[in-house]
Formats: structure tokens, C-alpha cells, sequence
């Protein structure tokens, strides 16, 4: 278990992490989501013993890592941004260092070697320099390293950078599958990366939390889901009516669908209301034949690019929903722009 | 520390650097000892054979070229970690600091003893020339006082790699204090005695102080309470009594003339241990230094 506490650094003038805390359980996948320069490296830097806080501290498995760097840090592995890689070494030779420093015992020593490079596909380069290897195989070296000896938490920076799709969708997979015995902290940029392979989502931006939440939370708590529908209907302006008397609904916007006689409605709901029902009901009750009607597609992507938009500074209304962070117990917290 | 002296040693012979390094000493090494031991012959020397029977004089000759050659040795050590990013992995696995820079520390010096311990043939050669002239006892334990001497060099050479990211520096900034290292004694020699001459010598030794210290603790209170002790401290002693201060720099100075012990084994026949443990402790400061700049940075 990790426990970070208040942690701030500054770099001269610039806060780079501001006063961030947060807990990561055991046995889940984690992803720090935030765009370029929000903090996520600095925050896993600190949160690896690479560099030290300006203030705060962090807990690792009951260990602060500036007291006890040792203990702290033998319940670690990391795989930083850019794999730590020394490129005169073979894959093997590499890893044999890796364990050694990780004082892996002797005898288990090269079954542990053999052990991650299987998992990580890299048996077959194992005696190649590591110079002549390609950035997919060098990223998967450095994530061997992370995962030998099978440190408890597992805190890989972008991990799928630069890999090609397929062998991204394979880290991925491998990342899934050590999730069962690991925690894992992953940072991304990526959002389909993290709403694919997280259990919960940490939203960094400007050095600060901003939310927290499974991604499936976060879309649900985060936006009301705007509700598009299409009716038959001449008559825009009754249409408009009809759906703006329906109890709960908010904003409603009607455009003209492409086909003639129908009408393309989006309601927003108040207090995250499911509309579905009164709005069918609202429709039977008029006549008004009902021929689509969906929830919109509102993905994480768009909950990122509004949580990070410059658009959303402190003290904008709107941004005390987006600022408290979402508990676990869902509490709601409602974003009525 | 063990893995980290494995690895360490072995990337100095998976690059050219190594054996370059190994290379260019032995070869300086030999000429020496051909021009010294082999060829030249001094007419007040026992022996006619050959040239002159102590392997000490062609090693003192060979410092020279360990100031060129000792900081391409040591310009990667550090500053290449950083560059490469390989330190995130030194610094973030179970391991102390100082057990890394300790082993990177020994590693190079390994590799700095290689051909000193290969030049342990020569006086074995002069030996069996000379029909047993010679002295074993001098040549050895002066190839014992290079091998410390290279053990400062090399921690002079790690602790100005921690301090950049790049080599260039590194190997210029080492090359530099070695030279002014090897000329000290010169240098010194012209230092005026006057007391005067201390005292203002003394004040820019003094200002150099205040700006360091500053420059690292960022106490100006810490900084203005040493610089008026210190200042107060000269200027009373000046008033009070000038002719203590006088050639009182010069001597100061010569304390850090720290080539001079290599002398006392090769031109003097000295065992001079008081140089060897300078040596070495010396070389602990600097190892420790190296430690602090590395930790020093992550706070940065």
C-alpha cells in the first residue's frame, strides 16, 4: 500500500507537484492521467526515492521512503520514462546486474532472470547489446528489470510509449495479468490506455488532483449523460416544449434531423437524473413516435479535456465539482454547467 | 557494491576506454623505463650495463601522463549516469548511495592499477640485467605510492563528473586541477614571504571560502558570520603580530603540494607513509564528496 501525504515540489518558482495526496490500495491497477507537464513523472520520481520532496511524504508498505529508502524501495520496482538502460550489456547480462543490485538470492538468482524475460518475450534477444535492440524491445528490457523479483508495486511511467499497437495491446495484456499478484501505478497520456487497463483513474493537472474514480465513475459522476433522441415531427417548436415540461430535464437543443419530418433532440438531465423513462412516457403521452433514442457518447477523453482545460481555473463555477475528489461510496457531485 | 564494481569493470573493457587508457600509460610507462632503465647511462651509477638501476625515477617521470590519461578514465563515471538516465535505476533499487559510487569508485580504480601492476616486470628486468643490482625494495613501494596516488586522482576525477552531465567538462575541469596539482610545488615557490603578501593572500583565500560556502548552503547569516570571524581573525593578527604571518602562506600552501611524497620514494628512497595516508585520505573526502553531490541533486 502506498501513502502519499501532501506531497509538494518546486522547481524554483515553478510547482511542479502541488500539495497531492492520495492512497493506492493493494492489487489494483492505478493510472495517473494527466496531459504533458502535469506532474506525473515528478510525482513517481518522488514517489521511487529518485528525487526528494520539496514537502510531504511518502509511505510505502509502512516505510517513509526518505527514512527507510532500503525497505521502501525493495517493495518497488520502476520503469521510469526512459528505460535506465546501460546499452554495452546483453538483455541478460543487464538483468543479472538488476538482480544483483536487488540482492535477489544466488541461487534463485538466474531462475528469476529466465522468469521475467519469458514474461516479457525478450528470451530470444537475450544475448543481443542492448544498442542494436529496438525501442519496443529496450521498453520491455526496462519493464523486466521493474517486475524481477516481483516487487509488490509496480510503478511504470508511460510504459506503451513509443511501442507499435501491437505491441502495445501485448504490454498491456502482460500489465493485466501481473495486476493479479502486483499493484500497479501506471501514468499516461493515453486515455483508451488507462479506461482500458485501470481499476481506478487518478486526473493530475497543474501538479494537483483534480479527480478520482474508477473510469466508469468518473463518466457516470462526472457529466450527466446528455440523452439524444430523434422524433417525428414536423414542429420544432413543440418538440422543443414537449421535452423541456419533462421533469428533470435541463437544457434542450433541437436541430433539424437530415431526413425530412424528424427532429434531433439532446436533452441534459439536472442532478444526473437517468431520464430515459420520463422521456419515453413524455413521448407516448404526445404521440410523438420515438425513433432513436441513446445516451451520448461522453467518453473519459471528453471528462480529461474538460477537467484539464484551461477553461476550468480555480474559482470558475463548476470547478468545486471537479476539484473535490469523487469518493468511492459515489457520492454525487453533480456538474450542472 | 559488489554489482555495481562487476559492471563497472566490465563496461571499460565492453568500450575502447579501457583498453585505450591501459594502452597509452603502458606505453608512456615503457619509454620511460627504456630512456631511464635501458638505454642512458649515468657515469656516477654502479653499473655500467645498462642505464640507470632503479625502476623509481622512469615511474615519477610516467605522473605526466596519468593527468591526461586519468580523467578519460574517470570523465563517464558519473556525469554519463545522469546523462543516460541510468541513475533513476542506481538510485531507485534497494541499494545505498555510497555503495555505488563506492563500487564505481574501486572499479576505476582497477582499472587505473592495470598497468602499474603489468609495469611490476620492470624491475624484475633491471634485475636480471644488472645480475641482481637494482632494489626491489624502492622500485615496489613506489609502484605502491602511484597505485594511491591514482586512487586520489580518480576520486578527484568522480567527484568533478558528479558535479556535470557532460564528459567534455568533466575530463577538461579533472585535467586542469591535475596539471595545477602536478606544478604545485612550482608554483608555490613563488609565492612572496612579506607578511603582507600572506595576509592579502590569506583574505582571497579567504573570500574564495565565503563564495563556496554561500554558493552551497544559501545562508547568507551562515556566510557573513564565518567571513567576520575569519576577516577579524587575519586582520587582528596582522595588527597584533605581522611577523607570524610571515611565509606562513607559502607553507600553507605547500601543505597541499601533494605530488611531492611520490618524490620522497623515487628521488629520495623514503618510505614515506605520512604521503600514503594523504593520500588516502584525501581520496576519502573526495569519494564522500561524490556521495553528497549525488544526493545532493536529487534535492534540487
Amino acid at each position: 500500500m502506498i501513502e502519499v501525504r501532501d506531497l509538494v515540489k518546486r522547481y524554483g518558482d515553478h510547482l511542479a507537484v502541488d500539495h497531492l495526496s492520495f492512497r493506492v490500495e493493494k492489487g489494483q491497477i492505478y493510472g495517473f492521467l494527466g496531459p504533458n507537464g502535469a506532474g506525473k513523472t515528478t510525482t513517481m520520481n518522488i514517489m521511487t526515492g529518485y528525487i526528494g520532496p520539496t514537502e510531504g511524504e511518502v509511505i510505502i508498505n509502512g516505510h517513509n521512503i526518505l527514512d527507510e529508502p532500503e525497505e521502501a524501495k525493495r517493495s518497488i520496482g520502476y520503469l521510469p520514462e526512459l528505460p535506465p538502460l546501460y546499452t554495452d550489456m546483453t538483455p541478460r547480462e543487464y538483468l543479472n546486474f538488476a538482480a544483483e543490485l536487488k540482492s535477489l538470492d544466488p541461487g534463485e538468482l538466474e531462475e528469476s532472470v529466465q522468469k521475467v524475460m519469458k514474461l516479457t518475450k525478450i528470451d530470444d534477444v537475450q544475448d543481443r547489446l542492448i544498442k542494436n535492440l529496438s525501442k519496443g524491445y529496450r521498453q520491455r528490457v526496462g519493464l523486466a528489470q521493474a517486475i524481477l523479483g516481483m516487487p509488490e508495486i509496480l510503478i511504470l511511467d508511460e510504459p506503451t510509449v513509443g511501442l507499435d499497437p501491437k505491441q502495445i495491446l501485448e504490454i498491456r495484456e502482460l500489465i493485466r495479468s501481473l495486476s493479479k499478484e502486483h499493484t500497479i501505478i501506471l501514468s499516461s497520456h493515453i486515455l483508451s490506455e488507462v479506461s482500458e487497463v485501470c481499476d481506478r483513474v487518478l486526473i493530475i493537472h497543474h501538479g494537483r488532483l483534480i479527480a478520482t474514480g474508477s473510469p466508469g465513475e468518473l463518466e457516470r459522476q462526472l457529466k450527466g449523460t446528455t440523452i439524444e433522441l430523434t422524433v417525428k415531427s414536423d414542429d420544432i417548436a413543440a418538440v422543443q416544449k414537449l421535452f423541456e415540461s419533462v421533469e428533470g430535464a435541463g437544457r434542450v437543443t433541437c436541430t433539424p434531423a437530415g431526413a425530412e419530418n424528424e427532429i434531433s433532440v439532446a436533452v441534459d438531465p439536472k442532478d444526473n437524473l437517468d431520464l430515459r423513462e420520463a422521456l419515453f412516457r413524455a413521448c407516448a403521452k404526445a404521440d410523438c413516435p420515438l425513433l432513436m433514442m441513446r445516451p451520448s457518447g461522453v467518453s473519459l477523453e471528453s471528462i480529461f479535456l474538460e477537467l484539464t482545460s484551461d477553461r476550468a481555473a480555480p474559482g470558475e463555477p463548476g470547478e468545486n465539482s471537479t476539484e473535490a475528489e469523487v469518493e468511492d461510496d459515489g457520492t454525487k457531485d453533480g456538474d450542472d454547467e | 557494491m559488489k554489482a555495481v564494481y562487476k559492471r563497472e569493470l566490465a563496461s571499460y573493457f565492453n568500450s575502447m576506454i579501457g583498453y585505450v587508457y591501459i594502452f597509452i600509460v603502458l606505453i608512456f610507462i615503457a619509454l620511460m623505463f627504456t630512456l631511464n632503465n635501458m638505454i642512458a647511462s649515468y657515469s656516477n651509477s654502479a653499473q655500467q650495463t645498462g642505464g640507470y638501476p632503479y625502476f623509481a625515477g622512469a615511474l615519477s617521470s610516467s605522473i605526466i601522463i596519468l593527468v591526461f590519461a586519468v580523467p578519460i578514465l574517470t570523465m563517464k563515471s558519473i556525469a554519463d549516469e545522469r546523462r543516460l538516465k541510468t541513475d533513476q535505476m542506481l538510485l531507485t533499487y534497494p541499494v545505498k548511495v555510497s555503495s555505488v559510487i563506492t563500487g564505481k569508485y574501486f572499479a576505476m580504480v582497477t582499472v587505473y592499477a592495470i598497468p602499474l601492476l603489468i609495469s611490476c616486470l620492470c624491475p624484475l628486468v633491471i634485475s636480471w640485467i644488472t645480475a641482481g643490482g637494482g632494489s626491489f625494495l624502492i622500485d615496489y613501494s613506489t609502484i605502491l605510492a602511484m597505485i594511491f596516488l591514482g586512487g586520489l586522482f580518480v576520486a578527484i576525477g568522480m567527484f568533478i563528473s558528479s558535479l556535470t552531465e557532460s564528459q567534455v567538462i568533466a575530463a577538461v575541469v579533472t585535467m586542469g586541477i591535475f596539471l595545477l596539482m602536478f606544478f604545485w610545488s612550482g608554483l608555490v615557490g613563488y609565492i612572496p614571504e612579506s607578511s603582507t603578501a600572506t595576509f592579502v593572500g590569506f583574505m582571497i583565500i579567504l573570500a574564495a571560502i565565503l563564495l563556496i560556502l554561500h554558493h552551497l548552503a544559501h545562508s547568507t547569516t551562515l556566510t557573513a558570520i564565518v567571513g567576520a570571524v575569519g576577516g577579524a581573525g587575519l586582520i587582528a593578527l596582522y595588527i597584533l603580530d605581522k611577523a607570524i604571518l610571515n611565509g606562513l602562506l607559502k607553507k600553507f600552501l605547500g601543505l597541499f603540494s601533494i605530488t611531492d611524497s611520490i618524490g620522497n620514494f623515487a628521488s629520495y628512497y623514503v618510505f614515506d607513509l605520512k604521503g600514503l595516508l594523504l593520500f588516502a585520505s584525501v581520496a576519502a573526502l573526495f569519494v564522500f564528496l561524490t556521495v553528497q553531490s549525488v544526493q545532493k541533486r536529487r534535492w534540487s
